[in-house]
This record gives structure tokens, sequence and C-alpha cells, in this order.
């Protein structure tokens, strides 16, 4: 399914990364936690293939589902747009659906700014999961959210993994967030960051 | 909103009875001629078909440099933002040009092209260019990193980049482009009609000058400033308003 094996990952003459291997079967579920800092999105981002400026191998499957800090919406375009344009293979009806989940079924022609701010998380929570993808991949789309959101918003997430079955691989600096979404805590630590297998217990 | 609309109009009235009124104050039509007689001599001048033709001469210039500088210099210009290499050869190019007086682009290219139509054209083009250059490059500079990401995690086509993320992320600095080219290239034709052009307003302004005919002079270019006002008011702004429309929801 997914296999990483990281060896270094430089910014100038600063080694960031050091030797991160990760190895996961179809539908398993991890957290990467650690400090913000460490280094977790720029692994995420080298898993996912935005940055291909590494040294080492990650095998990804293609079709994968990112989900970002922020909503990253297209604010000139509608709800339905916002999804259909990353999904062309999904009809309408499906995208439809899929906003009537994360509770924005009346929202379809509305544009992002017209949203609230937790509106605009759930539409960015409904693109990446509109269509099913191998793997999904999230990078701290919880922090800087009030808890009464962030408990919604995690809440919602699970469901959606549950349905989908795809691979997570999920960044955050908050070990809630990966009992909520029942992910195996990894630890990525260390100066070049590397990744624990265990997580420790404090 | 209303009220604001009417203001205008009140105030535009103040102007044309300001001059009304200087014009009876001097009492020399040659110096200053009446509102009325000026109107007067613009419908003269429509029913011999000169305003018209003239007109249209000066406006297919102006179509022709606008659409030219919009797409060099919105190709130059986004290449610029997006590529710091780019940027560090052409710039200073740019800087010359956008300190190179008009008047001074309008001789060399008449000197060195010849009294031609293409002269002229790129007369304003060249005059337009940097500016376009200099709003598109600040406008691809400042787009999102983030939403080049997202189109790279999702594998978007290219040209589905350009359509969604690209182009209207640019398009508010498009728009400036188009409106503050636009009221440059206004002034400019006129000055390279004058200076060596056979037809077109500003050839007729020089006509009119020649002959120290002040009517001849304000009946062509109020009528210019009239087209002008109508261009902006069906087409420029419509343009804004649709181009802005996800804005105004907020």
């Amino acid at each position: 399914m997914l296999e990483v094996n990281v060896t270094g990952k430089f910014f100038g003459d600063q080694k960031i990364l050091g030797a991160c291997k990760l190895k996961l079967k179809p539908a398993e579920r991890i957290s990467i936690l650690g400090p913000s800092g460490v280094g977790k999105s720029t692994l995420l981002r080298i898993i996912s293939g935005l940055d291909t400026n590494f040294e080492g191998v990650v095998k990804c499957p293609e079709k994968l589902a990112f989900m970002f800090q922020g909503p990253n919406l297209l604010a000139w375009r509608t709800c339905y747009q916002n999804l259909l344009i990353f999904h062309p293979e999904v009809s309408q009806t499906g995208a439809t659906q899929m906003l009537e989940q994360v509770g924005l079924g009346d929202k379809g022609f509305f544009y992002p700014d017209q949203l609230s701010l937790g509106q605009q998380r759930r539409l960015a929570l409904a693109r990446t999961f509109l269509s099913p993808a191998d793997i999904i991949l999230l990078d701290e789309p919880f922090t800087s959210l009030d808890p009464k959101l962030k408990l919604e918003m995690l809440t919602l997430t699970r469901t959606l993994l549950d349905q989908s079955k795809s691979t997570l691989v999920h960044v955050t600096h908050d070990i809630s967030e990966s009992e909520y979404l029942m992910s195996n805590a990894v630890e990525l630590k260390g100066n070049p960051a590397t990744l624990h297998h265990q997580a420790s217990d404090e | 909103m209303r009220n604001e609309h009417l203001i205008r109009l009140v105030s535009l009235g103040a102007l044309l009875l300001a001059w009304s009124a200087l014009s009876i104050i001097m009492a020399d039509p040659e110096i200053l001629p009446s509102p009325r007689s000026v109107i007067q001599k613009m419908g003269e001048l429509w029913a011999t078909g000169d305003l018209q033709k003239h007109l249209l001469d000066t406006c297919f210039r102006i179509l022709w440099a606008f659409s030219l500088a919009m797409c060099i210099g919105g190709f130059l210009g986004y290449f610029m933002g997006r590529n710091p290499l780019a940027n560090a050869w052409i710039d200073p190019w740019l800087i010359i040009f956008l300190n190179l007086p008009a008047l001074v682009l309008i001789v060399l290219c008449y000197l060195w092209i010849g009294l031609n139509e293409v002269a002229a054209i790129l007369a304003v083009t060249l005059n337009k260019l940097p500016l376009v250059m200099t709003l598109i490059r600040e406008g691809a500079r400042s787009s999102s990193s983030e939403l080049r990401d997202l189109a790279k995690a999702y594998k978007l086509p290219k040209l589905k980049v350009l359509r969604h993320i690209i182009l209207p992320e640019l398009l508010p600095h498009i728009v400036s482009a188009a409106r503050t080219g636009l009221s440059m290239i206004w002034k400019i034709v006129l000055v390279v009609e004058f200076l060596g052009r056979g037809t077109g307003i500003g050839r007729q302004i020089h006509t009119q000058f020649s002959i120290f005919n002040i009517t001849g002079v304000l009946a062509y270019s109020l009528s210019f400033v009239f087209f002008i006002m109508l261009i902006e008011l069906l087409i420029m702004q419509p343009f804004e308003r649709y181009a802005t429309r996800w804005r105004q929801h907020a």
C-alpha cells in the first residue's frame, strides 16, 4: 500500500529529517505526532509527492486525497464546483449527497465567502472524501479550531473514514485526535527528526 | 446609492452651467464657444459622417494596441512574477520602458518604422506594455502556493489549473491592468494620431488646431470623451462586476 523510506531531507545545509520508515496496509490508520516545527508537514508533503526533493524512496498510491491546515477553497467557485473540479468523475447527485452528509445540503450554489468558518472546513472535508481515495492525508486540519468545532470535525471525519475504508496518514501535535480517529500513533522527534514507532508514554 | 447618482448628475450639470456662464461673460465664441455651439458642431460632423469615420479609426487602433499589450504584457508579467531569474533579466528593461516618456517612444517608432499604421499601433502598445507587465507580475507574485499544492495533490490537469486557479486568482489584477491601461491608451492614441496619422480623432484635433478652430477641437474631443465613458459604462464596469461577483456575496 504505502511504503515510505526517507533517509534525509535538507533545507539548505540543515538536515530536517533523518530516517523515516513507514509501511501501511490498506485501511490502516496512523497519526504522526510531534511538536510543531519538527517536520511533520514536511514528511507529509514528501509522502504525498508534493515535495520530491529528498533522499530516499516513497511508494504512494496514485489516488490520494489531501486535507490542508486551512480550508484551501477556491473562493471564486461555488461549493458544487469546489467539489466537482477536483472529482470530475463524480455526478452532481453524488456531490449533493456528500454536501448533505457534512450538513451543507442547501449550500451547493453558495460561494465559500458566504459560508461560516465551520462550514468552510466541512466543505474542505467533503472535498477530501468525495470520491474514494486509496489514501487520505491530513495535515493538521483540526488545529486552530475552537474545541466545539474541532469535536464536530473529528466526529465527521471518523464517520467518513469508516465509510471510505481508505488508508489514513494524519499529522498532528494532539494525541487526543489520534484516539478519536482510532489511529496508531507514531512519533516524529529529534534533530534531525526521525520516526519512532512506539509512542513514548509520558 | 440613488442619492449618490443624483449628486453626480447635479455636479455634471454644474460644470455645463459654469461653462455656459463663462462663455457668456467672455462673449468671444472664437476663444470659448458655448456648449450649444459645440453640440451643434458635433451634430454637423455626425451628419457629414466625419465624426463616425474618425472615431472608428481611433477605436480600431485602441483595440489593437489594447489586445496586444494585454496579451503580451500578461504573459510576460506572469512569467516574471513566477520566475525570479526571468524577472532579474527583464526587470531592467521594464524600468527603462516605464520611465521612457510616451512622446519619445512615439517619435522613435515613427522614425524607425515609418509613418504607418504598424508604427502607430506599436507606439501605443509599447507605452502600455510595461504597466500591464508590472500589474500582472504583482498578481502572479501574490498567488497562493497552497492552491498550487491543492492542484498538485489532486493531479489537476494543466488546463483546469489555468481555468480554475491561475486565471481567477489573477483576474482582479487583469481587470485593474485593463482599466488603467485603457485610460492610458485613450490619452496616448490621440498623440500618436496627432503626430503622424492621416485619420482618427487625434488627427482631426490637429487639423482644427492648425486653423485655430476651438469649437472643432472641443467637438471632436468631447465626442471622444463621451465615447470612452460609454465603453467604461457598458463594457469595463460590467466586466469588473462579473470578475468580482463571488466577492459581493460576502
